[in-house]
């Protein structure tokens, strides 16, 4: 007997959509680690910052101490704890490039849907585009719209990094759709007069999601390099707990580095950063296996 | 031949489109950067604010009467020429700074480029011929490791180490100042004992992703007709694994020298930071801090062209060393 109703459907959900991919990730013992790894993250950028309070204030007798009981992490060039301003910089880190990633894959799609779908000369047009960006390393495009833009919040900085970002998506988008239009079920939903968008929103992007899904933890990734980069050039200083200004401040301008009872202050941010991909990189390898069944052995 | 000349247009298309966007990006902004400056100059000489702004206004050659078509052209012609315009805080046109400065960049990332590559299609062989050794785990995690670490990282860590704490390397410049540059053994030394860890950081951060797409390759090489064939004729194994296997694996591999070569290049600016090495990248990062936008745009323009060339001369390479591939238009 088929079980019907709303209550079946949110349990054929939770199934589907929770509870198998966890069984597929937590078997997988790299990827429950790199899951871990992102939920420790994701716990310090959300309810971190309300259990460590962040005291921005200087106080020069405390400066570059090593680690303590009190600063677990040690002090910075003001005095100021590390482990603080880690666990409130990372909710900057993550949010800018959560950003950065959903306007790349917004862009992505959009750009790839469009021309896959259209071809001719909105695919020609739009296939150059593409060329253009793609040929162009990303990193020095990012560097000069953020030196020449002001970026004061989140939104803006996510905007710098996905500008240049999203030919690889688009891209890949495009040849699925191109792959997809073949097929037997559009070839159908076209004959049975199904609007363009019923097309595009219920029998393409579905098809497409996966890829994207995967392509969203690199580009969060690439864009938690490129703006902690960014930043440590010195290159939009808008938040002082971001792990690249406290970078920028530890190595460039406090000269943390040739201190050695400041090194804890130095390599947070650079452990931070290196975890936190890690956990990136090996969520996603499990997210590969779980949206691509045949790559399961 | 047709379409070679086709790529060389969409190549030559994306320069134009590249210099357009960086002019009229760079041409509608400098309103706050050069008033900025202008309270510097107030605040450093004295001068008052209307003065310091005209002296700023003449050093960025910024016309705003000039109607923006005008300016375009100029700009264009110029480049056209080979003028890649003027760096305000050094007082030199770009060209002057490209002519310090190229040889360091080109010199380390190259050196880099060979090495990872070398490297890498190594490792890769070894991967490929001996499945199950121990070698797969350990590359596989050295290049998870690589992976999740931003190659300005890296950089900071051999800085620390090697650099800092353990002193066996210098912490800036691109060869002793107190030496002669000349063809002497003294001076050589010092020039690779400064490029030794901008070249290391580079190599480490790449040879993993080489090692990777090259134990890809080979394994699909080795299930080929002719490894057999050559098996059964009884062929050396050192043989058939550097001729057979090596030398066809390695073909496709040949395309990603141009987007390696991009990623060095992108990754230069902040690895030459680091190092405060003196190349393209090191000025391209003064460029951008100090708001120097002459020097800013020429550098950038420079560089995408070149990337640009590298990916048509990886392309164009590709098809004459494998006659298998066609160019597609």
């Amino acid at each position: 007997m088929v079980e019907t109703g709303v209550i079946a459907d949110l349990r054929r959900f939770l199934y589907r959509s929770i509870y198998e991919p966890l069984r597929i990730i937590v078997r997988d013992k790299k990827a429950l680690a790199g899951l871990i790894i992102l939920l420790f993250f994701l716990l310090m950028a959300t309810i971190g910052p309300e259990v460590i309070p962040l005291d921005m204030r200087t106080n020069f007798a405390e400066r570059f101490k090593p680690p303590s009981r009190e600063h677990p992490l040690g002090t910075d060039y003001g005095g100021r704890d590390v482990l603080a301003m880690i666990v409130h910089g990372s909710r900057d880190v993550l949010s800018v490039a959560f950003l950065a990633a959903l306007f790349t894959s917004l862009i992505a799609i959009s750009v790839g849907m469009t021309a896959g779908l259209k071809g001719g000369m909105t695919d020609m047009i739009l296939n150059l585009a593409t060329n253009a960006v793609l040929s162009v390393p990303s990193f020095p495009v990012m560097l000069i719209l953020g030196s020449v833009f002001k970026v004061t919040n989140a939104v803006t900085f996510g905007l710098v990094l996905s500008i240049w970002s999203w030919g690889p998506l688009a891209r890949a988008v495009r040849s699925q759709v191109l792959s997809l239009k073949e097929r037997e079920f559009i070839e159908a939903a076209r004959v049975m007069g199904l609007s363009t968008f019923h097309i595009v929103f219920r029998e393409l992007l579905p098809n497409v999601m996966p890829y994207v899904a995967i392509n969203f933890i690199d580009t969060m990734r690439a864009a938690i390099g490129a703006s902690v980069g960014l930043m440590f050039l010195g290159l939009v200083p808008f938040s002082a707990t971001n792990w690249g200004m406290m970078l920028n401040f530890a190595v460039r301008q406090a000269g943390a580095i040739y201190l050695p009872y400041a090194m804890c202050y130095v390599l947070s941010p650079m452990a931070a950063i290196m975890l936190l991909e890690l956990g990136g990189v090996l969520f996603a390898h499990g997210l590969d296996a779980v949206l691509n069944p045949r790559l399961r052995s | 031949m047709l379409v070679i000349l086709k790529r060389v247009g969409i190549a030559l298309f994306t320069i134009f489109v590249i210099v357009s966007f960086t002019f009229f990006l760079i041409r509608n902004t400098p309103g706050d950067v050069m008033q900025a400056w202008a309270m510097d100059l107030v605040t450093a000489y004295g001068m008052t604010y209307e003065d310091a702004l005209a002296m700023v206004k003449s050093w960025y050659g910024y016309e705003a009467e000039k109607p923006v078509l005008e300016q375009y052209i100029a700009y264009i012609t110029g480049l056209l020429k080979g003028n890649l315009g003027k760096s305000f805080i050094y007082k030199v046109s770009v060209n002057e700074v490209l002519v310090k400065a190229l040889p360091w960049t080109v010199f380390v990332i190259s050196t880099s480029l060979l090495l990872s590559f070398a490297i890498g299609v190594l490792l890769g062989m070894a991967m490929a011929w001996k499945r199950e050794s121990f070698l797969d785990p350990l590359v596989t995690a050295y290049a998870s490791f690589t992976g999740a670490t931003p190659d300005y990282i890296t950089a900071l860590i051999l800085l620390i180490i090697f650099a800092v704490n353990l002193r066996w390397f210098p912490l800036k410049g691109a060869y002793d100042a107190t030496i002669n540059p000349g063809f002497t053994w003294e001076f050589i030394k010092s020039v690779l004992k400064h490029a030794a860890l901008p070249i290391a950081a580079y190599t480490f951060e790449h040879a993993a992703g080489w090692a990777l797409a090259m134990k890809g390759s080979a394994v699909s090489v080795l299930g080929e007709d002719y490894i057999m064939a050559a098996r059964a004729r009884g062929l050396k194994e050192s043989r058939i694994m550097i001729f057979y296997m090596g030398r066809n694996a390695i073909l496709p591999l040949v395309t990603s020298l141009a987007i390696s070569l991009g990623g060095m290049v992108g990754g230069s600016v902040l690895i030459e930071t680091v190092f405060n090495y003196p190349g393209i990248g090191w000025f391209f990062g003064e460029a951008l801090v100090k708001r120097d936008l002459g020097l800013m745009q020429g550098l950038f323009l420079f560089l995408a062209s070149s990337i640009i060339f590298a990916n048509l001369a990886a392309d164009i390479l590709y098809s004459l060393l494998d006659p298998r591939i066609k160019l597609e238009g």
